[in-house]
């Protein structure tokens, strides 16, 4: 334990700037991904002829793996490959191919009769899509981004074989010095982050629903 | 670190162009075929023993009901866990003890046992949860009054278990497999950081440490990644119809429907 | 036979679903037991093939106890048939039905021949045996179940609410089907259902269970709705015992009177002669009732033309010579014209009864009882 504080105490400056790359490259594809795949899923779901190859061709880009997206995007966007931005892009790109999904399939399982009783009440499509659709649709929505956040978690820590400066970048360090201290410590930071995002995602949902936990004895 | 090339813009992608239409690049013991086998085998190795591992106990589980909460908070916590992390510690702490000098056939690249042990580990660490959580989640999602029956009818547990709940779990559990076999064949190229591992990965990260030689550099680096690419989605649809043959029509309702 | 001697089911959290139950249910015959929810009627059915086993007392097939032998074995030679059918939705019609004898060792070919003589028995086409579960109706699903249960010629049959879950159209042609089947094949059954009416139409022997899994009354039909044994049974029992009960009675020989009918294509006057008090009976070629024609009231000039389709009244039953005397005073009561219509056991016209007559009927039964 006082290795990892000792080690922690004297790379400070180094493993701060990491940390603060590897939050905003797992938070932020995170966001840009929900933000797009709620207008699409929507799409998806309203006009059926959409969801099969809206669905399709993000299944395909959620197949390519993830150093392949890292190491393809600096051709196509003109980057450096240690840019950092790939690796954003690229997760951004999984997020949003897994968000559509999730998006599409909540709105599409919120039953007909209460949609069709907000409409027979006399709300408009848009009070409707908002003030029910919506919210019903958060409890699967929310399970999505759990996972989504999740896996970013993962997937950043994976550009460290190509060199981006990130957390992960203890792996390698660990790797080549041969010392445990500094991979403990990456696994501690993405370990405790994963939980942290799951239980923060958890808890927004739960806070957004509150008729579920009124039916919890 | 060596050193990088900077401003890898559209003349990068012409190269790669160039790499693939080099036969060189393609035959041989270091040619992109050998690679493509390497990934392959060890992607069906992996997937195979996951299987044989997680299916079982995913039936038991998804039978009996019992451990459902331990077994699926435990995959949970696996998937925060992140690969390349476990990978090196695995090579740390593993590594120096597994003294297997020789190779594998054509598999394994001399010396290179005491580094895959780690990869394997740490891929079929990927591949199991899928297939466990799946299967069970299946096995439970079939319907109560077949397994009723089944049992009322006279049938083992086993028997229960083999042909009445595993058919019709089975389209999840294949979806378990195909997204295991995805992870795996992902997960390979990153498990290709440690040394001598074989297959695509073994190009995109030599590639990464040599990016200005014409036939193992970043042209190679970006080709290996396009052809994994190319090869998940080609063994994703072959897994798809592999699927619609062996579910039975009764589950995936593939039939002509009758007035 | 299989016999309940004091049998109990307690579950651990305390509650008991089955108390202190004692009946034999005859071979040969089915027995239904029936009540509310919460009477322990499933529970006491599935403790025969040991989906259940009881807390107390023990269950006998013909002097064999059932806990002496292995599970698997024991319900290999029991029909078992579940609400909803339970059929594996993976396999095919035919290989639904083959699952037992399969089980005990059958060749494939075997067992797939025994399934299609019952697919015939249980009145399915032939092209069925081919399509998966999901392609059948509710009523279809159903008969394969049974069906299934019949596959390795079991001696026992048990029953969980097997009709209930088909609209009631569909639910009167399967008991009656099941009817006949149980004629043919005489089993020993038990059946359990929620509903009374289906008690009493099925069983030939109706144990009444209460909530807590006690044994209100266990007798023959007839004897359930003219004796209730306490409130709770005469309640559970319903209204129209009364009526109900004349359908367990033979109406014996029932003075016909004569009538005169007239077939289709007849002229309308003819049809006035014919009739009598208004209306007067049609029937077709083969003297088969088809309706009554009101000729009554109508000055001549109305009755022009011939007797046609549509101007018959439809509404009344038919009786059969050999009926109840539920059918036949339904027959009476349900007729435009007042007189019920007796058939033969071809379906030709008899004769007609008034319900006056039925009833001086049912007084003399009251009287011989």
């Amino acid at each position: 334990m006082s290795d990892l504080w000792q080690y922690l105490q004297a790379n400070q400056a180094q493993i701060e700037n990491w940390a603060g790359t590897t939050v905003w490259l797992i938070v932020l594809p995170l966001l840009i991904g929900l933000a797009l795949a709620l207008p699409t899923g929507w799409l998806a779901a309203r006009y059926r002829w959409v969801y099969p190859p809206l669905i399709g061709i993000t299944g395909v880009l959620y197949t390519i793996p993830s150093l392949v997206m890292f190491l393809v995007l600096p051709g196509i966007l003109g980057t450096r490959i240690l840019d950092p931005i790939n690796v954003a892009v690229a997760l951004a790109v999984y997020s949003y191919a897994l968000l559509v999904r999730s998006v599409a399939d909540a709105l599409r399982s919120v039953p007909a009769e209460v949609l069709a009783a907000a409409s027979a009440m006399g709300q408009t499509s848009t009070q409707r899509l908002l003030g029910v659709q919506l919210p019903l649709a958060v409890p699967v929505i929310a399970a999505g981004v759990r996972v989504a956040a999740v896996s970013n978690v993962s997937l950043v820590s994976v550009a460290s074989v190509i060199g981006v400066p990130q957390l992960g970048q203890l792996f390698t360090l660990g790797n080549n010095t041969e010392s445990l201290t500094p991979i403990v410590l990456g696994l501690i930071f993405f370990i405790a982050l994963a939980l942290f995002l799951d239980a923060l995602v958890l808890a927004a949902a739960r806070a957004l629903t509150p008729w579920r936990r009124a039916v919890a004895s | 670190m060596t050193a990088r090339a900077s401003g890898t813009g559209l003349p990068g992608l012409n190269r790669v162009l160039i790499w693939f239409n080099d036969p060189r690049n393609w035959w041989g013991p270091n040619g992109l075929l050998a690679h493509i086998r390497e990934h392959v085998v060890y992607t069906a190795v992996i997937v195979t023993v996951g299987i044989v591992i997680a299916v079982p106990l995913g039936l038991w589980i998804g039978h009996t009901g019992r451990g459902i909460v331990l077994v699926g908070g435990i995959a949970n916590a696996l998937r925060a866990i992140p690969s390349l992390g476990l990978l090196v510690v695995l090579i740390v702490e593993l590594s120096p003890h597994i003294s297997v000098a020789g190779g594998a056939g054509g598999l394994l690249a001399r010396g290179s046992i005491p580094y895959a042990v780690p990869a394997l580990i740490v891929l079929l660490i990927l591949a199991i949860p899928p297939i466990l959580t799946n299967t069970y989640a299946g096995i439970q999602a079939v319907d109560p009054g077949a397994r009723d029956a089944a049992i009322g009818t006279g049938m083992t547990a086993t028997q229960t278990a083999l042909r009445v709940e595993l058919p019709g779990a089975l389209p999840l559990v294949i979806g378990g497999i195909r997204s295991a076999t995805l992870q795996v064949i992902a997960s390979l190229t990153v498990a290709a950081y440690a040394p001598l591992v074989g297959g695509l990965g073994r190009l995109i990260v030599d590639g990464d440490q040599n990016l200005t030689d014409p036939h193992f550099g970043y042209p190679a680096m970006v080709a290996a990644g396009i052809t994994v690419a190319v090869l998940a989605i080609t063994v994703d649809a072959v897994l798809n119809l592999v699927q619609r043959r062996v579910v039975s029509p009764g589950i995936s309702g593939r039939y002509r429907r009758h007035s | 036979m299989i016999r309940y001697e004091s049998v109990s089911k307690q579950y651990p959290d305390g509650t008991t679903a089955v108390h202190d139950l004692s009946l034999e249910a005859p071979s040969h015959q089915i027995t239904v037991l029936v009540g509310p929810s919460g009477s322990g009627k499933t529970t006491s059915l599935r403790m025969v093939n040991r989906m259940i086993d009881p807390t107390a007392g023990r269950i006998r097939i013909d002097d064999r106890e059932v806990s002496s032998v292995k599970p698997a074995e024991l319900r290999r030679g029991i029909g078992y048939v579940i609400q909803n059918g339970g059929l594996f939705p993976h396999r095919t019609v035919l290989d639904n039905i083959a699952t037992v004898p399969r089980l005990l060792g059958q060749t494939r070919r075997a067992a797939r021949r025994r399934a299609m003589e019952l697919l015939d028995r249980v009145g399915l086409s032939a092209e069925l045996a081919t399509r998966y579960p999901a392609q059948l109706s509710g009523g279809q699903q159903q008969r394969v179940g049974v069906a299934r249960a019949l596959a390795a010629d079991p001696p026992i049959m048990l029953m969980d609410e097997p009709f209930s879950a088909v609209d009631p159209v569909v639910r009167t042609q399967l008991q009656d089907e099941f009817l006949r089947l149980q004629r043919d094949l005489a089993r020993t059954i038990i059946v359990v259902t929620h509903d009374i009416d289906e008690a009493i139409k099925l069983g030939d022997h109706v144990a009444v269970m209460r909530v807590g899994g006690t044994l209100a009354q266990f007798a023959q039909p007839a004897e359930l709705l003219a004796r209730p044994a306490d409130a709770f049974v005469a309640g559970f029992v319903g209204r129209d015992r009364g009526y109900r009960a004349l359908g367990f009675t033979a109406a014996g020989e029932l003075p016909l009177a004569d009538e005169k009918p007239v077939r289709l294509g007849d002229a309308l006057m003819t049809a006035r002669d014919r009739g009598r008090d208004g209306w007067a009976l049609v029937v077709d070629d083969g003297d088969v009732p088809l309706g009554w024609v009101a000729v009554g009231g109508l000055p001549d000039s109305a009755l022009r033309g011939d007797v046609t389709i549509d101007l018959l009244n439809l509404g009344g039953t038919l009786a059969g010579v050999g009926g109840t005397l539920r059918e036949s005073l339904d027959a009476a009561l349900s007729s435009p014209s007042g007189r019920g219509v007796i058939v033969d056991l071809d379906g030709r016209f008899a004769g007609t009864v008034t319900a006056a007559q039925v009833l001086s009927r049912v007084e003399t039964a009251r009287e011989t009882r």
